[in-house]
Formats: C-alpha cells, structure tokens, sequence
C-alpha cells in the first residue's frame, strides 16, 4: 500500500499544477519541487521490458521457420547496414547473443519505439552514449519485429548455442 | 491625328497618369494599421492555416507558401532542372523533359489549378502549363513532386491554361500564339489564310489523376488568353478570352488594340463529347510526348504519341459561340454561382460581366450578330448581365469571396477594388505596391471560396524591400479580407515571377503528407534492397553501382577499377524508414548535379571520370552527427589498366556476392582490431 501513495501524491500535484491559477512564483516553486522529486519510472522499464506497445511476448521452445525467414529479409534490408549477426559493434552493436542480454520485450520495444525508448529507458540511452549515432525509426510493423526477434533466438543458438537467457 | 492615333495617344496618357500616382504611393507603412502583424503571425511550431500554391513564371517551377504567415514551405521543381535534389539530372527524372523538341529543361509557368470535386477543391493534385513548350504538368500534393508533364501538340504559348472543370474532368487550354497547323514554311503575312488556333481538352483520369489529350478545337487565327470553366448551373461550359481578332503579326501593342472589342469563346463541352462519341471527329498526325512517373520504380516512362482528334465547328453546330468582349480582355473569371462571368477588358474603362442565363437564353433565341468562320456572335447586350463602369484602370483578374462579392486586379492603377457581383457596386478599393498580376482567394475560383484572405502579386517591387542590384525579387501581398474593408496584413517576397497562385486549406492536404516511400514497396530495377546486396557491375564502359545510404556511411564506400572514359551509374538507395532523413550523393567531377534520395528511394547519378586519380564522393544532406564522415573514394585508372573492379565498406576490397555475405555474418575487420 506505502508503495501506491507517492504516485497518487504525484498526481495529485500535477493535476492541481495544471488547473491552478495559481502566481507564477507558486508554479515555480511546484516545479522546482518536482524536479527534485524522482520521477516515476514505469513499471515495465523496471522490470527491463522497456516501454511501448509490446507488453508480454509469449514464445514457444521450437523456433518457427516462416518467422525467422521474414525476419532475416527485413533485418537485410532495415537493420543490417548497423547491426552485425556476430558480436561486433559496428554502427550499433552485434546482435550476437542478445536475446541472453535483453527480454523478448524490450527488443521488440527497441525496434518499433525507439524515439520514445530513447527518452525513457536508461539501457537504451546507455547504448546511445556508447554508440553515438541515434537508432532510426525504421518503421518496422509489430509482426515484422516479432519475426525479427525469431531470428535473433536462431542467430543466437547458431552463435553462442543458447538463447532466450534474459527472461 | 487619325483616329487610330488618337486612340493610342488616349492609352499612353492613361497609362503615364496611372504610372505617376503608383510612383507616389511609395510611402505605404500608413496603409499598415493595429494589429496587422498580430493576423499575419503564426507562432514558432505552429501551422498555417492554409496552402498556398505560387507559380514561379520564368522560373519554371511551383512555391508552396503557408498563409498568413507567408512562409515559404517548399519550391517544387516542375519545368525546369533543379540541381538542388537533381532533378532533371537524375536518370530517373531526365526523361521528364521530353518534348517533340527533344530534351527541354526550362519553361515558364503560369496557372495554377488544384483538382476539384464538386466545385471545391479536393486536395489531390495541381496542374500547371509550361508556356514556351506548350505542357501541363501534373503534382502529387502527397508527395509535392511533379509526377507528370504532357506535351500540347500543334499550339504556341499554352498561356491559357490549364483551366479544369469542377470535377476535374478536363484541363481546358488554348493558344496564345495562332500558328500553321499543320506547321510548315510560308510567309507571315499569310497569318490570315494560313493561321489556326487551337482549343484543347485533357481528360484527368478520376482515380489516378493521368492526363491524356482528348480532343481539339479548331479555332480562328486569335490570341487565346485565359480561360475559366462554368460551375453549378453553368458545368458543362467553358469560357475563354481571345485577343487580337484583328489577327495583327507584328506590332501587336499597336495592332492588336485596334478593335473597340474582342471576343469572348463559349463552349459547350458536353455537345463537344457527344460529338466524340458520334466519331465526327477528324484524326491527324502529331507529334507530343506524355511523360509519366511510375509509381512502383519512381521512375520516369517517357512515350511519344502521335494521333490527335479534331473537331471542327465550322461542321458541328451548338458547340462553339463568341460575344464581343471590350478591348483585348485578360481575366474571364467565372462567380461561385456559376451565373455571372466576367471579362476583363485590359485597355477598357469598364468591366462586363456576363449572364449566363442571359447567354443561354440569347443562343435559344438565336440572338446572334452574324459569325465568325461559321462560329455564331451572340449579341453583347443580349448576354450581358451589365457593366461596372469605371472601376479602374487596366482590369486584369476578379476572384470571389463566396458572399457575393468580386476582387479585381488593376493593373496601371495598381489596386485591387471590391465589388458587387449582382449591384456592380463598387465597395472598397485598396493600393497594392506595385501593379498586381493576378490575384488569390483561397478557393476563390470555386463553388466554395473560403474569403477570409487575399493575395495580391505584384509585378513592380521598386523600392519594396532592400535592394539586390538590378534585378528584384517580385512582391506578394496579403489583405485580410474578412471586414467591409480589406486591409493589409503582410508583404513578402516570392520566387520567379508567379503569376496566378491557388491557396487550400491546409487540412485539406497535410493529412495525406507521405512521409517516407516503403522500401518493400521499391520496384527500381537497380534498387539494393539491404546492404548485403550492394555490388558494383561492369558492362563494357558502362560500370554499374549498387549504393546504399544509412546514417552515417555510404556502402560500398571503397571502389577501384573505374577506368577513364567509363559511364559510371550511382543507383543510391536509401535505405531509412524515416520522416525528414534524404541522403544526398555528390563526386567530385560530375558535370551534372547531385542527388538527394528520399527514403525508401532510389536515384542514380551518371558519373563519366575524365582523369586518373582518386575521387572523393559524399552525402551532402547533413543526415547525423556522423554527416561529415559519409563519404567515399573511387580510384579512377587509366583507360585498359588491369586494376580489377572491387569494392567494400570496411573490409578488404572483393569482387563478389558471396563475399557480401560473408561480410555480414562473419567479418572480423578493423572494429575487432580497435576492441
């Protein structure tokens, strides 16, 4: 219950904050006290599933072939001018190995959010910094970025001989 | 002093006097009052209200301006080359420009017209004629490119055009320039046995917007100037202005100017279907290219045609009419009601306006004051709704604010007056700096104009704005036209000389903005759909380039084997999916242009290396902090040398397919070394 209360206080504030009508010095002060406040974190970045569209991704144990063929053919054509399949980091890192590193929902995030994930979501905004060049939006639809995470969990059994190690 | 003398002496005094008064109107900032500025500005991140669509003149090209705040928001290349994103330079684009004249990268653009559905404006397409080379040009407003150019056959100076009906079923045009058709080598002064004109009707296919000539009327040696086509009651005719009757060939100032009137033309285009339909037409050879661009490839297909259709109202009654118009008419603009049509006598001190009904009822009468080459001269009276008498000097186009009331440009007096289209009441008249051309209300030409602005383009800047040496940029000028009295807003230079313009509400347009072109959609036969397919091919002399762009590189960035005197082919596909990302692909040595490809697209540059050497090629629309690193060498030898063909990205150079795949999934090059 203790953990519910400060959002609710948040916002409570920000509601009072934006119908007020308040002096400019009283917005002023309210602003510099949120600044100082943390800010609320989603949930599902906290639990390392980044944010955006994609919730929960169920996968199945056996890979499908269909979805790991039209994820290989948008990652030639969309992906694969920064992204190498080994662990090298070219423009943006190797995706050898990631779905060991990174939650089947955060990766779908990564690809059809990213303007947002970049804002919002520390590990995004930590690879930004190491790499310097701003992922694009590639506008990659939601079952083409499904297929693609098929065919990094294949590419990651052929590289490193495990996947799925970040659920 | 003879008569004619005298009538000349009368024009240039009226002219000089007029020249006087604008040239003492140049303190104008008392004309600007209250909150003028507060009308005009649109804040930072914010929209305007509408579109407005200006035709560059000379410039050959379309400006695209948002009201009121007067900012330019694009020039959109039509008629001629525009180095600045390689169009006409590209091999893609090139074959826009041919003619029966073979390759013609200029023209001189006039009118406007944005397609319509039901008398308003649909926000699908705009139509604009090529003056010189008689064309008419299609843009898509989904992607502000120019995606069609078709050529006119057998006419000089498409001026008059490209008017369109009130469902786009036609763009309706005529000659400004009578000639022999078919062309052939006699003396001038034969212009009257020997001289036609034509009156040409294209149809614009309803779904996608494709222009094909469906007929043409054959006319008497006039000047066709300006057209407009009815609406509501008045949809199924057309009205076109004509000016030297006289069929003067030299000295036209003088000539042409002789005639107390000229004439109007009226054309029942639905009575000119039915007679396509009856096959009462005559077919002759012509020669006229239609240039189109395919959507799947982007690429231009250019086709030469050679058949037009005839037909001759001389043999077909009930299809073409004149009335008597005063001296040499300009504007013939037609009111939101279809009911009324004005005609602008340019040297006249009085304005007619037309009835349609009247007109309607005088042909039922037979009213006719004899004929003109079997064409029959409906009686001026009989079709005349009445006069506006003196409203200034030099009429030249009338809009409408759809309550009831006209605007119209005066060219030597340099104003635009407001008037009573049914009282013919003058209501307002306000100074514009200097000598305004055309005029614009957003939808003003429709069945629905939206009277809330009005601009006003200038042909004289004078001393407008700062000075750039001799040559000045033309002058717009907006008046809020929302009270009884107009008043100006804003004044803004443009580009080229735009003659008329069109302006739509922007709501009508933005929501159809293509943002990028889908990558899977790319038909391009030398598109490299992923970096993994890039390649470089020889054919003989012809060397072909796979080229991706992606932030930040250009790939294969390294290429050797380019030998002197190749045909170098740079098939640069970008392969972002992203709003506002073009690359741009320029080399050292090229004697056309560059390229900026827009996402999704692919756009080739020929590149003929003249020298031995290593040349330096890069993007040059700054795409990422990393802009400045894309960029490339093409290593150029000598004309048989045995440097092979080979290229990479950060590899070792290779020559082959299987070489790319490798690269993808298992190169270990320099990034490993910097680990």
């Amino acid at each position: 219950m203790k953990k519910l209360k400060l959002p609710v206080i948040l916002i409570a504030l920000m509601i009072m904050y934006a119908c007020g009508g308040g002096g400019s010095e009283q917005k002023s002060e309210q602003q510099s006290e949120q600044q100082t406040q943390k800010k609320d974190v989603p949930e599902s970045i906290k639990q390392g599933k980044g944010i955006g569209e994609v919730k929960e991704v169920e996968l199945t144990v056996e890979l499908d072939e269909q979805m790991i063929k039209r994820g290989r053919e948008i990652y030639e054509m969309k992906c694969s001018s920064c992204h190498k399949l080994t662990d090298q980091r070219v423009v943006g890192p190797g995706f050898a190995g990631v779905t060991n590193r990174r939650k089947p929902e955060w990766i779908m995030n990564m690809i059809t959010n990213v303007d947002v994930m970049l804002v919002e979501d520390p590990e995004a905004q930590k690879l930004l910094e190491e790499c310097l060049t701003r992922m694009p939006n590639q506008n990659v639809k939601m079952e083409d970025a499904r297929a693609i995470l098929e065919f990094f969990r294949n590419n990651d059994m052929d590289k490193t001989g495990k996947k799925d190690q970040a659920i | 002093m003879n008569m004619k003398n005298r009538m000349q002496f009368g024009f240039w005094m009226l002219f000089l006097i007029a020249f006087t008064i604008s040239c003492d109107q140049k303190d104008s900032t008392k004309v600007v009052e209250g909150n003028a500025a507060e009308q005009a500005y649109v804040a930072p991140g914010e929209y305007d209200e509408y579109y407005a669509f200006l035709s560059g003149g000379y410039s050959g090209q379309i400006t695209a301006y948002g009201l009121p705040s007067g900012r330019l928001l694009k020039e959109i290349p039509v008629f001629s080359q525009y180095p600045e994103n390689g169009y006409g330079y590209s091999e893609e684009t090139k074959p826009m420009f041919n003619t029966s004249y073979g390759f013609v990268p200029w023209d001189d653009s006039h009118h406007i017209e944005l397609s319509q559905t039901k008398g308003e404006f649909d926000g699908r397409w705009l139509f604009v004629n090529g003056n010189n080379t008689p064309r008419i040009a299609r843009i898509d407003l989904s992607t502000f490119e120019t995606v069609e150019i078709l050529e006119i056959p057998d006419v000089a100076g498409l001026h008059c055009a490209p008017f369109i009906t009130e469902n786009s079923e036609y763009l309706v045009s005529g000659t400004r320039f009578s000639i022999p058709i078919p062309q052939k080598d006699v003396p001038i002064d034969t212009y009257k046995e020997n001289f036609k004109g034509l009156i040409n009707y294209v149809s614009v296919d309803p779904e996608h917007g494709h222009m094909e000539l469906a007929f043409q009327i054959e006319m008497p040696g006039f000047n066709y100037d300006l057209a407009r086509n009815g609406k509501a009651v008045s949809h199924g005719w057309s009205f076109l202005t004509t000016y030297n009757s006289e069929q003067a060939h030299s000295l036209l100032e003088v000539n042409a100017s002789q005639k107390d009137k000229d004439l109007m033309a009226i054309i029942n285009w639905k009575k000119a279907e039915e007679y396509m339909k009856q096959g009462k037409f005559t077919e002759r050879q012509t020669s006229y290219f239609h240039n189109l661009v395919d959507e799947s490839t982007g690429i231009v297909e250019s086709k030469e045609r050679t058949l037009t259709k005839i037909l001759d109202p001389k043999e077909l009654p009930g299809m073409v009419y004149f009335i008597p118009v005063p001296k040499s008419p300009h504007g013939c603009d037609v009111d939101p009601t279809g009911e009324y049509i004005v005609g602008n006598g340019k040297l006249s001190a009085d304005m007619s306006v037309y009835s349609f009904s009247k007109l309607m009822k005088a042909i039922e009468d037979e009213n006719f004051d004899g004929d003109i080459d079997g064409i029959p001269v409906i009686n001026y009276e009989a079709g005349l709704h009445g006069i506006v008498k003196k409203p200034g000097l030099g009429p030249l186009h009338t809009e409408f604010d759809g309550r009831g009331n006209a605007y119209t440009t005066f060219f030597i007096s340099s104003e635009v007056v407001k008037w009573d289209v049914e009282t013919k009441e003058i209501l307002d008249r306000q100074p514009t700096f200097y000598s305004p051309g055309h005029l614009m209300i957003p939808g003003g030409e429709t069945r629905k104009p939206d009277g809330k602005y009005l601009l006003a383009m200038n042909k004289i800047t004078k001393d407008r704005y700062l000075p750039t040496g001799p040559e000045l940029a033309h002058s717009a000028q907006l008046f809020d036209i929302s009270g009884d009295k107009m008043k100006l807003i804003l004044d803004f230079p443009t580009k080229g000389e735009p003659h008329y313009a069109q302006g739509i509400k922007a709501d009508k347009v933005q929501p159809n903005a293509v943002k990028f072109y889908d990558i899977e959609a790319n038909e391009h036969p030398y598109a490299t759909l992923g970096e993994g397919k890039t390649k470089v091919e020889r054919d003989g002399n012809e060397v072909h380039v796979y080229m991706t762009a992606m932030r930040s590189h250009l790939a294969p960035d390294n290429i050797e084997g380019f030998q002197v005197g190749d045909k170098v082919y740079f098939h640069v596909t970008n392969l972002e999916q992203d709003w506002d990302v073009p690359h741009g692909f320029a080399i050292q040595g090229a004697t056309n242009a560059e390229l900026l490809v827009m996402p999704g697209q692919t756009r080739t540059l020929v590149w003929e290396p003249k020298k031995v050497g290593v040349y330096a090629f890069y993007c040059t629309d700054f795409c990422s902090a990393l802009h400045q690193e894309m960029s490339g060498y093409a290593r150029v030898s000598a004309k048989g040398s045995d440097v092979p063909l080979k290229w990479g990205l950060n590899e070792e150079l290779r020559n082959n397919q299987q070489a790319a795949h490798k690269f993808y999934d298992e190169a270990k090059a320099s990034a490993d070394a910097s680990k």
